[in-house]
């Protein structure tokens, strides 16, 4: 504890019930939610803490996602903090919106349990629903547990609403495997803590400011349109310094010091495996397994999916011979998953093997054992033992 | 209460000119006037839709109150944001002003796309006024049918051909479905009635929760008349009780204008082009059965207006007395 500032206590939370702990404490001035499985939870809880009186937020109960967008939008137009949280169809509805949100340069904060997109029906997790709002313009940050759903939201505020930065955050978790597990997490003890932390708000506009009207929306056709996108191309470009920034101002007043990407020995690994969220922590068990049997294998997971940390990446496997990437979501008619065509961007050029795998859809589970075999046949590629497609399955029944 | 246009005159517009509506556009009419109407401070959201693209082309606005335009079906949903932040941020001492809040739609982002988010805001009973500028039909996006067009009117998508004549629904009755949302204040109007459309604004804007307006506004381009007679359309579809102006106080009708010489509605269609195959021979009983139309919805509003009179149905947003 010498070197916290505060003090902290351990909870133990849901993966919901952790983001409504970190969103309480951030105290919003308003919400509009509509529910959704798996995000419901994190909705019954905040709405406690609304019914308590513990937070100031006026709660817009609406009718749809779509709605949920727009009038987090409307919200955040008329100066206030804002949040919204959902999953898979509920993101698909507010799509139009979500892109909205990013333009207007409105610094909402999302927190998205991720579940797959229909059809066919289905409530549990892939990435398909994020990935699918991936070029909206928003930060992404995907979290491997509790704890880090936890942090991440309360840092979310403050990227978002950087001067530099003023885009929108999405903080993924996934569903059910996250959202739904108690885990134990260390929170920061008094909400006043939190609160000074993260900072007063102070809207770079508003709609309520009356003296000064301002025209927000407006329509703008081909001798403006393109400048506009050009500038977000800047908000983003701007975020990965204020993201570090604030991952080390964080990591001063908690302890937990965060970067883009995590490597988990990564240091000497001559294959290494790439994930996102929770299967982080499966895949680095399967690294110990696999460094027990005298594998030089390690994992690189991605914590910011948007702006992804290419120089980061890059740096990070310029040792690897071998890279295999754990994409829980197809591009369909693509070559490979999300991820996986990130990770090729990011070390275009360099002299490494990349394999995709897809895995998970639909809330399938993976397993230590699954990702270790992984490894090995990875391994056994560098060696020349063995091919593998571009792109292959995990877990699946052909 | 009455409106003083005469002072009301002397007021700053809030809507200025030199905006990019046609020439002949009834909707910019009675935009400007329902912003003139206006005392105090307030916000507007807007549906996409011909307002709003005439209104606002970056780098330009001829908005001078606070305007956010977010999406097309959205207009209600976006004010609920703006509104809630207004309460938020009053309740904890950060803003002190008084705010009037209107969103506005076209009858595409109000009968049609725009009917979900605007119940649902009228449901959760936001201090705000809906104004929908009806001018029947998708006209920002070249004429096709909505909700709200009109039975047997030409549009692009309902053209009249050999063997269909033009649409072949009833216009949605919308303000029946915002009343049936238990709300305080329901009221059509008219630009070319503008005291009594003025008078409707003030009256909406001091009543407390949400508000409906349906504000019927002509389009020379879309309904293919003379564009100098934008306003004599507005007036003939109030003298034939094709566009009656009513009014619904906490559940209590008022119609609050009625033709001393009720006009047949011939008077009204004749003058535009998308009725034209009215007049055609053999097509006669269209005329007729629009005439039987409206005679049965206006009869009904009289009716109604005599029986809330005994039996007011206060809504659910009545406050206590």
């Amino acid at each position: 504890m010498a070197d916290r500032k505060i003090r902290q206590v351990k909870l133990s939370l849901t993966g919901n019930e952790a983001g409504a702990f970190a969103l309480k404490q951030a105290n919003p001035d308003v919400a509009a939610v509509f529910p959704i499985t798996p995000q419901t939870e994190l909705m019954h809880a905040f709405s406690a803490y609304v019914a308590d009186g513990a937070v100031n937020t006026e709660m817009v109960y609406v009718e749809s996602e779509h709605s949920a967008m727009s009038a987090t939008v409307g919200a955040a137009a008329a100066g206030a903090r804002a949040f919204t949280a959902t999953s898979a169809n509920g993101l698909a509805l507010m799509w139009e919106i979500v892109y909205i949100a990013a333009s207007l340069r409105l610094p909402i904060v999302m927190p998205v349990i991720n579940r797959a997109l229909s059809g066919p029906i289905n409530i549990h997790c892939d990435h398909s629903d994020t990935m699918g709002a991936r070029d909206a313009g928003w930060i992404q940050i995907f979290c491997e547990n509790s704890q880090e759903v936890y942090d991440s939201l309360l840092c979310a505020f403050r990227i978002g609403e950087n001067k530099k930065v003023l885009l929108p955050v999405m903080v993924t978790l996934d569903g059910f495997i996250i959202s739904h597990t108690t885990e134990v997490v260390e929170t920061i003890e008094r909400d006043e803590d939190a609160r000074a932390f993260i900072g007063p708000y102070e809207p770079w506009i508003s709609l309520l400011d009356v003296d000064n009207p301002v025209t927000m929306g407006p329509l703008d056709l081909q001798d403006y349109y393109f400048e506009h996108k050009r500038q977000q191309v800047e908000a983003m470009t701007n975020a990965p310094a204020v993201i570090d920034e604030v991952f080390a101002a964080y990591g001063e007043l908690t302890g937990r010091r965060y970067e883009r990407v995590e490597k988990y020995r990564t240091d000497d690994a001559e294959v290494v495996l790439m994930s996102l969220g929770s299967t982080a922590g499966t895949a680095k068990e399967a690294v110990d397994v696999l460094r027990d049997e005298g594998l030089a294998v390690g994992h690189l997971k991605v914590r910011t999916f948007r702006p992804f940390p290419f120089d980061l990446v890059r740096e990070a496997l310029s040792g690897a011979k071998v890279v295999g990437v754990l994409d829980r979501s197809i591009s369909f008619g693509a070559q490979y998953g999300p991820l996986c065509t990130e990770v090729m961007a990011a070390v275009h050029g360099k002299d490494v093997e990349i394999r995709n795998f897809i895995y998970g859809l639909g809330g399938r589970d993976i397993f230590v054992e699954q990702i270790a075999e992984t490894g090995r046949s990875l391994y056994d590629l560098m060696r020349g033992k063995k091919d593998l497609p571009p792109q292959s399955y995990i877990g699946l029944r052909e | 209460m009455a409106v003083n246009v005469r002072k009301l005159a002397e007021k700053p517009e809030l809507l200025a000119g030199g905006h990019r509506a046609c020439a002949g556009c009834g909707a910019s009419v009675a935009l400007r006037q329902i912003m003139r109407a206006v005392e105090g401070h307030v916000v507007v959201s807007f549906a996409t839709g011909c307002m709003e693209v005439v209104t606002t082309i970056y780098p330009y606005t001829a908005w001078r109150v606070p305007y956010i335009h977010n999406a097309f079906e959205n207009s209600a949903a976006t004010i609920s944001g703006v509104e809630a932040a207004y309460r938020s941020l009053k309740r904890q001492g950060k803003i002190d002003r008084d705010i009037n809040f209107i969103a506005f739609g076209g009858d595409g982002g109000t009968y049609d796309i725009g009917l979900q988010s605007l119940s649902g805001a009228l449901e959760r009973g936001h201090n705000f006024l809906y104004v929908c500028y009806d001018n029947e039909a998708y006209m920002n996006t070249g004429i096709q049918r909505s909700g709200s067009t009109p039975f047997g009117a030409a549009t692009s998508t309902t053209p009249v051909g050999s063997k269909i004549k033009g649409k072949q629904q009833w216009k949605k009755p919308l303000i029946d479905i915002c009343l049936s949302h238990g709300i305080p204040y329901a009221a059509t109007a008219s630009p070319h009635n503008y005291v009594d459309l003025m008078n409707k604004v003030q009256k909406a804007l001091s009543i407390e929760g949400p508000k409906f307006m349906n504000v019927m506004t002509s389009c020379n381009r879309g309904w293919h008349f003379k564009a100098d007679d934008s306003i004599e359309m507005n007036r003939l579809a109030v003298e034939t009780c094709i566009w009656p102006l009513f009014e619904v106080e906490y559940g209590v009708f008022k119609v609050t204008y009625k033709p001393r010489n009720k006009l047949p509605v011939e008077e009204y269609l004749k003058h535009q082009g998308r009725f034209k195959h009215f007049f055609k021979p053999g097509n006669e009983h269209l005329l007729e059965t629009y005439q039987k139309n409206v005679d049965a919805r206006w009869e009904w509003l009289l009716a109604m207006e005599e029986f809330s009179k005994e039996h007011p149905y206060g809504g659910l947003f009545k406050p206590a007395e």
